[in-house]
């Protein structure tokens, strides 16, 4: 099946909700309950993630609430629990579930602000490459070839230190998030571009490119409006496992101490912060931050699949 | 002077394994509202003079020499810029698989609309009323409907009704129709065939039709090139090519026809198939499928395999074979003499 959601025989002229219905994405899903309980799931962490002021009982970024006395409280199960921390605290007395809220409002922030940068880059240069060719294509495809040979760590550390070298550690911890999207977009766009690449190679000796072109159409206009649209399909399945890997990323440079500042965790420097206490006892404040990490990430692998089930882009690599 | 003129055009393509002359020395024009046709076998060539008319030769192929002058201006020295402002505004193409012409993700209308915006400076709405009046020409049915609709939606008919509602789109001076027909259905070729005529007529519009169907190009042309191995061989008025040709392989072209052969029989066909243009016999490119190659007495022409034929005027024909010109050189001493 190559078909996408407007493969529906329809009959006049449908609407929006129509297409949708009939289309075959809709069909799949209805019948694939891994991708509903995915799909449910990563909802409602979005949903709470993005509402977490207004669910979390306390804000853990205002130190004003914060008492040291009662850090490393256990979890509600465990007995010597605190009624007010259903899932415990953490080692400088922040309330484990309000700060987990927080963390995963940061590393969705992170996950999604890195992808729109990779996907922004990465489809850029490869539909330029793809389309024109050329020396255009041997420069940019070099580019990600070396980009690539960096690890998005290694990216990590030497963008981390020069920042901090020269604008003081106060400023990188102030635009921490954005540093992160920034690494992290630079590190990985390259997978867009190549992926991109090789549909626009596929799709620029179709026909309509050539009738685009004769009817008089700039290079820009023909690549955005004709080639973009018909390469969509590759793009929203690699995005559903950047997103995933973003996060992965952001975790791992969280738990090097690379990434996220104490003072605003995300779950990676929360998993980080617990790490120190696991021998002590205190497991719940690496355990459940990671619990939490592990379902988000899967729940967003899980529906990629789907997606690339669905979709089946003939281009996907993994 | 002629609206378009193509003089001497020679374009080659630049592969790994040498140059490869894919057109040589083609010169032709074309007058405003008329008809021409090109015709040719599969890699002769056609399609490649159909896309340097445009300067639009994707690399490797470049133009090596000549030059296609459009009323007054000279297409292939022209900057990008100002070639936009001429393709799909002044000439514009049609192809041979609407399938695939249309862009599967866009609307109809979108695509009309996008062609109109590129060209002219108008508002959305006034596109779209423009991009009516042309569906309601092509006689689309429910041409409201089909602006909303994708090409998917749409049958392969429908579809090249809707490209040339495109073609026409801008009020062009030329439409260089890529086989238009040849992707479809017999009876609905017949029905394009009519339709596009018919506009042609009515807006006075120039065609050139590439196409090996010589039925076509003698029903809708008024004149006519044959193309063998990127080479124009005879040219001339429709009729008098169809009615008498003169170049061997126009004759086998013709004879090849279905209603040539006698019933029962095998059809005629002309024997071997054409060269790879990268490794041309020498002489007439023609010499190892022709059956004219001996001489009255038998003796195989030398000519033929040495030297490359020129184009000699025959009626009001132009034809380039050492088989014509011998017998006009022979006729021409006869009349002498006598």
């Amino acid at each position: 099946m190559s078909t996408t959601s407007n493969s529906s025989q329809a009959s006049a002229s449908p609407g929006r909700w129509e297409r949708v219905r009939d289309s075959y994405m809709w069909y799949s899903f209805k019948r694939d309950r891994t991708a509903q309980l995915c799909l449910a799931v990563f909802i409602c962490m979005v949903i709470a993630a993005f509402a977490s002021p207004l669910i979390a009982p306390t804000n853990p970024y205002d130190l004003a609430q914060i008492d040291i006395m009662s850090s490393e409280l256990p979890p509600f199960w465990i007995d010597g629990a605190d009624d007010r921390y259903a899932l415990g605290t953490d080692a400088q007395g922040r309330d484990l579930w309000s700060i987990v809220l927080y963390g995963t409002r940061v590393s969705l922030l992170i996950g999604f602000g890195a992808v729109i940068l990779q996907a922004l880059l990465g489809v850029t240069f490869g539909l330029m490459a793809g389309y024109l060719g050329g020396r255009v294509d041997t420069i940019l495809m070099r580019l990600a070839d070396i980009q690539l040979s960096f690890s998005t760590l290694m990216v990590a550390i030497v963008v981390g230190a020069l920042v901090k070298a020269t604008m003081g550690s106060a400023f990188y911890s102030q635009y921490a998030v954005m540093m992160l999207i920034l690494i992290i977009g630079l590190a990985e766009w390259p997978q867009y571009a190549r992926t991109v690449r090789a549909s626009v190679l596929a799709e620029k000796n179709k026909e309509y490119v050539d009738a685009a072109r004769v009817m008089g159409l700039r290079s820009k206009r023909i690549m955005f409006r004709h080639v973009l649209p018909n390469t969509m399909s590759p793009i929203f399945v690699i995005s559903t496992v950047q997103i995933a890997n973003a996060i992965i990323s952001e975790a791992a440079l969280s738990f090097l101490g690379l990434g996220m500042p104490e003072t605003h965790p995300s779950l990676g420097s929360l998993i980080k912060s617990g790490f120190d206490y696991i021998q002590s006892g205190s497991w719940w404040i690496t355990l459940i931050p990671g619990a939490v990490l592990v379902v988000l990430v899967l729940s967003i692998n899980l529906l990629g699949d789907w997606l690339r089930d669905v979709m089946n882009p003939r281009l996907y690599k993994g | 002077m002629a609206l378009l003129e193509v003089n001497n055009l020679d374009v080659r393509f630049a592969l790994r394994q040498g140059e490869v002359h894919a057109l040589r020395d083609i010169s032709f024009s074309l007058e405003r509202g008329e008809r021409l046709g090109i015709v040719g076998e599969s890699g002769a060539g056609k399609s490649v003079a159909a896309f340097s008319l445009l300067n639009l030769i994707s690399k490797p192929g470049f133009i090596a020499g000549g030059t296609v002058n459009f009323d007054g201006q000279v297409l292939n020295h022209m900057s990008e810029r100002g070639l936009r402002k001429v393709r799909g505004n002044r000439i514009s193409m049609i192809f041979q698989d609407p399938m695939m012409t249309l862009n599967p993700v866009l609307s109809i209308g979108e695509q009309m609309v996008e062609c109109l915006k590129a060209h002219r400076r108008i508002s959305s709405k006034e596109a779209r009323a423009i991009a009516l009046d042309k569906l309601q020409q092509v006689q689309i049915p429910s041409p409201e409907t089909r602006l909303d609709q994708y090409p998917h939606e749409l049958s392969g008919g429908m579809r090249q009704r809707i490209i040339i509602a495109i073609a026409l789109l801008l009020d062009p001076d030329i439409i260089i129709a890529d086989e238009p027909t040849t992707a479809l259905d017999v009876t609905i070729q017949a029905e394009i065939m009519a339709l596009l005529l018919d506009l042609c007529e009515q807006h006075n519009v120039g065609l050139i039709l590439i196409t090996h169907d010589l039925g076509v190009v003698s029903q809708v042309t008024q004149r006519m090139l044959v193309m063998y191995a990127g080479r124009v061989i005879e040219q001339g008025p429709t009729r008098e090519i169809i009615n008498d040709p003169q170049h061997p392989y126009t004759q086998g072209l013709i004879n090849a026809l279905p209603q040539m052969a006698t019933p029962g029989e095998k059809l005629n066909q002309i024997r071997g198939s054409m060269p790879s243009l990268s490794n041309l016999p020498s002489g007439c490119a023609f010499h190892p499928r022709c059956d004219f190659i001996n001489r009255a007495d038998g003796q195989p022409r030398p000519a033929c395999t040495q030297q490359v034929p020129e184009f000699v005027e025959s009626g009001n024909c132009r034809v380039a074979c050492h088989m014509v010109a011998e017998m006009l050189e022979d006729r021409r001493l006869k009349e002498e003499t006598s």
